[in-house]
């Protein structure tokens, strides 16, 4: 985030705070209840992690400025989140090699 | 002496020296907390059928609610802080900083009765698979929690009060960091509530 500001896009920046926790809130209900749903385990689990995923862009986006960030920070989560999902899938390879057998 | 580049941006990276430093020690422990999550994976899809669910539902998922409910206020009320003190209202950047420090001291309260919930019924990290991975994963949040404690506490001290009056953009960039440090914790949260909780 730039360190330029004005008092005017702070308290702009501070409604937004407001409604995203307002969302959060919701969203944390929502995983809870969905918990409750009639649904597969695989169905589950997406369900879970969507929502998840959507809270975690929430506070990353704008609690920690992300959607308006420099290009260097930028570059080096994308570059994290690459590693991540390679190791994510990790066990998931290992699993269909096992398979295979 | 004066630190470099902790107000002005570098001319390179267009940042400030602590914001790229915490983001890049973000990243480690996006990989640190991503390995253990592949951990996680791993010993689920290896495990008897059932048996992950069996012993999830002997945790307790309303604490687990409002844990996350606490979590996500204390990310706000920090978010909060930074924007007083770029509003120069120091003394309103104290009380959103009291009420995030009060709120992870609540998290930490309901984790240990969490944690002692479990203990009286016989039930520890060596008593299944998914135990071992639930202590380990909640284990090392919590202590990311109460690290996170100890500096929030330095910056809520009277000496934050000579550090703000000495260098307030410089006191406003720590807590920015400070804060980028918090959200990333509460983010972690935000995964391990359904993974553990409710899968």
């Amino acid at each position: 985030m730039s360190s330029e500001h004005s008092k005017e896009s702070i308290q702009e920046h501070i409604r937004v705070y407001l409604m995203v926790f307002g969302a959060l809130g919701v969203l944390t209900v929502i995983t809870v209840l969905a918990s409750f749903l009639e649904v597969s385990t695989s169905e589950g689990i997406f369900l879970a992690l969507i929502i998840a995923s959507v809270k975690a862009s929430l506070v990353a986006g704008y609690f920690m400025h992300l959607i308006s960030e420099k290009s260097m920070i930028i570059s080096i989560l994308l570059l994290t989140v690459f590693f991540f999902f390679v190791m994510i899938f990790l066990p998931l390879i290992s699993y269909i090699d096992h398979a295979s057998i | 002496m004066e630190i470099p580049y902790s107000i002005k941006e570098r001319e390179d990276t267009g940042l400030i020296n602590s914001k790229l430093g915490i983001w890049i020690f973000l990243a480690s422990e996006i990989m640190l907390f991503g390995g253990l999550f592949s951990a996680y994976i791993f010993l689920r899809i290896a495990a008897p059928p059932g048996d992950f669910d069996y012993w999830a539902s002997k945790l307790s998922v309303p604490m687990a609610t409002v844990n996350t409910m606490v979590l996500i206020s204390s990310s706000v009320s920090m978010v909060m802080a930074w924007a007083s003190l770029k509003l120069n209202d120091f003394s309103k950047y104290k009380i959103y900083l009291g009420i995030t420090i009060l709120c992870s001291f609540i998290f930490m309260v309901i984790k240990y009765f969490e944690y002692t919930g479990k203990f009286h019924h016989d039930i520890f990290p060596s008593s299944s698979t998914f135990m071992a991975i639930y202590f380990t994963l909640t284990g090392l949040h919590g202590l990311h929690i109460l690290g996170g404690v100890f500096v929030m506490l330095y910056f809520y001290l009277p000496v934050s009060h000579k550090l703000w009056h000495d260098q307030p953009e410089h006191f406003t960039n720590r807590i920015e960091v400070l804060g980028l440090y918090w959200h990333f914790v509460d983010l972690v949260w935000i995964f391990l509530f359904p993974v553990l909780y409710l899968l």
